[in-house]
């Protein structure tokens, strides 16, 4: 099983500046795992404790297949090998 | 420091004062590398504020996608400030994520959705650090 996944250019310090990585897991969450293995602190990145638990953080931007995964279950949304995920950070300001 | 043509950034002035009191925000996108600010996209504020800025998720992700497709990257990232002077507020500086991106500020708060001048002002914010650059005006790129 492997998922392509795109890095967008802030978070490249954690990727060895690869535009791209590929990691897997059967679910977000467990697809975050697997990067934060071979990327150590790109996790962090991400998500966020909230109430006790992992959490997506508000201002980053997953989408597996061009989905938001807010709106497909967050962290515990499926994923299936040949899945595409792109990263990317809000762009948002006051 | 930015150089932009007149056509640009007319573009984005009028898209600040249409939008006004609302911020308005958008990118220029230009080559890979180049940094040419050449075809301006408006983004449709998400927030719907005049405090806060925010592109809709579904549209950056397809915002992104052109860009990829085209080899093209923001080469500015711009917004407009309605009631304060065009400098980036904390909110700004803690979420600008486009590290090589120009973060172009336009304040509308002296004449709004009316003609007359406007604070229009470029920086780079990197790492929490603005630094301000002067923006150059050209009829076109040479």
């Amino acid at each position: 099983m492997t998922i392509e996944v795109r890095i967008p250019t802030i978070l490249r310090t954690y990727t060895g500046g690869e535009k791209a990585v590929q990691g897997q897991g059967d679910t977000l969450a467990a697809l975050i795992e697997d990067l934060e293995g071979n990327h150590p602190g790109l996790k962090d990145r991400l998500v966020e404790a909230k109430d006790g638990q992992d959490d997506l953080r508000r201002f980053v931007n997953l989408y597996v297949n061009d989905e938001d995964v807010r709106f497909t279950g967050g962290l515990g949304t499926a994923l299936s090998d040949g899945d595409q995920v792109v990263v990317l950070p809000a762009v948002a300001g006051g | 420091m930015l150089t932009l043509t007149e056509a640009v950034r007319d573009q984005i002035v009028a898209h600040a004062k249409r939008d006004h009191p609302d911020e308005a925000c958008g990118v220029v996108a230009g080559p890979e590398g180049s940094d040419r600010a050449e075809r301006v996209v408006e983004m449709v504020n998400a927030a719907g504020s005049p405090t806060f800025y925010e592109f809709d998720s579904g549209e950056l992700l397809d915002l992104y996608k052109q860009m990829w497709a085209r080899d093209e990257e923001p080469v500015v990232v711009y917004h407009s400030h309605t009631a304060t002077e065009a400098y980036p507020s904390r909110t700004d500086i803690g979420l600008a994520s486009e590290p090589g991106a120009h973060y172009v500020l336009v304040s509308t708060r002296e004449h709004g959705n009316s003609d007359g001048p406007v604070e229009f002002r470029s920086y780079r914010i990197i790492d929490g650090e603005v630094t301000e650059e002067e923006v150059t005006i050209v009829k076109e790129h040479s």
